[in-house]
């Protein structure tokens, strides 16, 4: 197992404002879903990503069209990140007939194929075995594609997940699984209830590499993701990669967090991506601080209108509830 | 057989109330201080008190030994309390949400269900396995079914599903007594939730002491003699609504039926008031489909279709997934406007 630092190099400017565009859209996009959530006008439970950035983007920056990704209850970031349009997701959480899944999943289930997304899942533990198969499907394409699980460390606990990492190499399948260890399973600390010290320290036990990364640092992950996902691609098997970071807001919106403490301020202020990001790309001279705020106005702009538009969009009608459960029938 | 008038089988020796969740947990509570044989153990049973308040106060009463918190791997600790009740434990194991029945459904059905079969009866599996079920706050497809009718189909496990503080908590002891697996089943809408839609018959007298409620006895919830309505969990607090307000306009006197377990099921208790009144409404918020509405018509018809004074509505969750959506997801439940209908078209209202 290694430990992967970060490196800021091999990523051109481009490149580098792409990487802050996806980590702000996701942060604007989960801070306004936040705070729309406490207006009480977005019906049922969402699970916000704020925090996570740089897992998502770091991961989803190495794929492209050939490539698969499945997700969690906490799926909004991998959304984005894989390219779902941010204002078509924002109409599924207000529930709309013009959100991506019609109304009919939710925060939850966001999904959306023709960007290689799976979907967010409301089972703990879901995505990985979906993942091995989409990996067998790249192989059998022969094109280099590659399935990448992204799963949080109460899913590592589950036997769907520790299946799936086994299969994967038992067929050195071309997939690579993301562990996001926020450091709570809805309540439950991941100290506690991971009995190895680490989550990646299990792959070990797979014979994959397993690669433990500062998940606030987005050079970190994205090194350490290239790699994983060349070696995929190449044929070399799949990757067992740990993030180790914070969610800034409690498991579902709603939750008094009263297991833990308050470490968030604390991360906000010390170890944002975002933030992070900005004082290391403008530190060098790469990208200009004026470039950046550019994309948060622009960011910021996406995301009003995504709201107003959900809020003004029209909601599912009774024809619509019967349809899609089977595709002829 | 027949069901008994009201849920109390003796005068009430209190006015104290409470909800439904915390009738629950008393009756837990209850039985783990008189049997050191049982333990609660599920995901934040500990000190979150159950994500839908079925294990308040448990924790800093039993201690982290017998009130257990769990790694989110059901298969393993479902597993576990299977293999604990087979040594003579007595477990009570939760399941967060009934949807999450797909990941450990084998250590359920095939296991815990039919242990005592395959032994020949020489292996009692006396736990209980309790989960959470129901829509109605946009939770989703994964997180909103009821699915006791699968239960109930599965041979092995009784299915217990309480509506009201009362039989939530004597239900509970009966479960916990019984040498049966017993799949207890409890609607987030029943158990007074300060954060949910709240029907006023979530919060009612529940004696202090320890009693049961027979398990596979129906209740009335409401004498009528116009219609029969058979129904069961929070549905029954939607059919007795609409009743008392049809009854109140003239429309219908109907009798509400609340079966509390599928199985057993109370069938004399169903065929009794169906005899009587000749016309049947069944409300289930499971899938429409090969479920509990299709067995209690079937247990009418098996006996003497002839009783049957008008064809018989039947008010489910059509066979789709929940709907996110508000606007859908209300259309699929059993909710008030539908059950009005069914009664309305029953009584040829």
């Amino acid at each position: 197992m290694t430990q992967t630092t970060s490196s800021t190099t091999g990523l051109t400017s481009d490149r580098l404002l792409e990487a802050y565009r996806i980590m702000r859209t996701i942060r604007e996009f989960e801070e306004r879903v936040h705070a729309e959530f406490a207006t009480g006008d977005i019906p049922g439970f969402v699970h916000l990503y704020a925090g996570e950035e740089a897992s998502a983007a770091g991961v989803c920056m190495h794929l492209d069209d050939r490539d698969a990704i499945a997700s969690t209850h906490r799926g909004h970031g991998h959304c984005i990140a894989k390219g779902v349009d941010p204002t078509g997701m924002m109409a599924e959480i207000y529930g709309k007939i013009t959100g991506t899944c019609r109304g009919k999943g939710g925060s939850m289930h966001i999904a959306d194929l023709s960007k290689g997304m799976l979907g967010a899942n409301g089972i703990v533990g879901g995505g990985p075995p979906l993942i091995c198969g989409t990996a067998l499907a790249a192989k059998f394409a022969g094109q280099g594609g590659v399935g990448v699980a992204f799963f949080g460390d109460g899913a590592s606990n589950q036997g769907t997940t520790l299946e799936a990492l086994n299969l994967a190499a038992v067929w050195n399948l071309p997939a690579v699984f993301v562990a996001e260890n926020n450091g709570y399973a809805e309540t439950t600390s991941s100290t506690w209830s991971v009995a190895s010290d680490n989550i990646a320290d299990r792959a070990a036990a797979f014979g994959m590499p397993g690669v433990i990364v500062d998940g606030f640092d987005f050079f970190a992950v994205h090194e350490a993701a290239g790699e994983a996902i060349s070696r995929a691609r190449a044929g070399g098997g799949p990757t067992l990669i740990e993030m180790k970071f914070t969610r800034y807001y409690g498991h579902f919106e709603g939750d008094q967090q009263k297991y833990r403490a308050d470490e968030v301020a604390q991360a906000r202020e010390h170890l944002d991506c975002l933030l992070r990001f900005r004082t290391t790309v403008t530190g060098d001279g790469r990208v200009s601080a004026q470039a950046l705020d550019a994309v948060d106005a622009d960011v910021a702009a996406l995301i009003d209108e995504a709201v107003a538009k959900a809020k003004a969009d029209p909601k599912p009608g009774d024809d619509d509830l019967t349809t899609d459960v089977y595709i002829t029938y | 057989m027949t069901a008994t008038e009201t849920s109390q089988g003796a005068a009430p020796t209190t006015t104290r109330r409470l909800t439904t969740a915390k009738a629950m947990s008393e009756g837990i509570a209850q039985e783990m201080a008189a049997n050191p044989e049982v333990f609660y153990l599920g995901e934040d049973v500990g000190a979150y008190g159950g994500i839908f308040g079925s294990t308040g106060g448990l924790l800093d009463q039993f201690g982290p030994q017998r009130v257990i918190d769990t790694p989110i791997s059901e298969t393993a600790f479902i597993g576990l309390a299977v293999g604990a009740a087979t040594e003579g434990m007595r477990p009570i194991a939760e399941l967060m949400f009934v949807d999450f029945m797909g990941v450990c459904l084998d250590q359920i059905y095939n296991h815990m269900a039919k242990i005592h079969y395959e032994s020949g009866g020489n292996v009692k599996v006396p736990m209980v396995l309790t989960t959470a079920v129901g829509g109605g706050y946009s939770d989703a497809a994964q997180h909103s079914q009821c699915l006791w009718g699968l239960f109930a189909h599965l041979p092995g496990m009784k299915v217990v599903v309480p509506s009201t503080p009362y039989d939530a908590k004597g239900l509970m002891i009966s479960a916990i007594r019984d040498d049966n697996p017993v799949v207890y089943m409890f609607h987030k809408g029943v158990m007074g939730l300060p954060w949910m839609a709240k029907n006023p018959r979530a919060t009612d007298v529940v004696p202090e002491e320890a009693y049961e409620v027979p398990i596979g006895k129906a209740r009335i919830a409401r004498p009528g003699t116009d219609c029969t309505v058979v129904t069961i969990s929070l549905s029954v607090h939607h059919a007795t609504d609409v009743a008392d307000r049809l009854a109140a306009d003239g429309v219908a006197d109907a009798e509400v039926i609340d079966l509390r377990s599928l199985v057993p099921l109370d069938r004399e208790s169903i065929w009794e008031s169906v005899a009587r009144t000749g016309r049947l409404v069944v409300v289930d918020e499971d899938y429409l489909s090969f479920g509990m509405s299709g067995e209690v018509v079937a247990t009418v018809t098996d006996r003497d279709p002839s009783v049957l004074r008008a064809p018989v509505q039947r008010v489910a969750v059509p066979d789709v997934p929940i709907p996110y959506a508000r606007g859908l997801e209300h259309a699929v439940l059993p909710n008030a406007g539908r059950i009005e209908a069914a009664i309305r078209a029953v009584v040829g209202a």
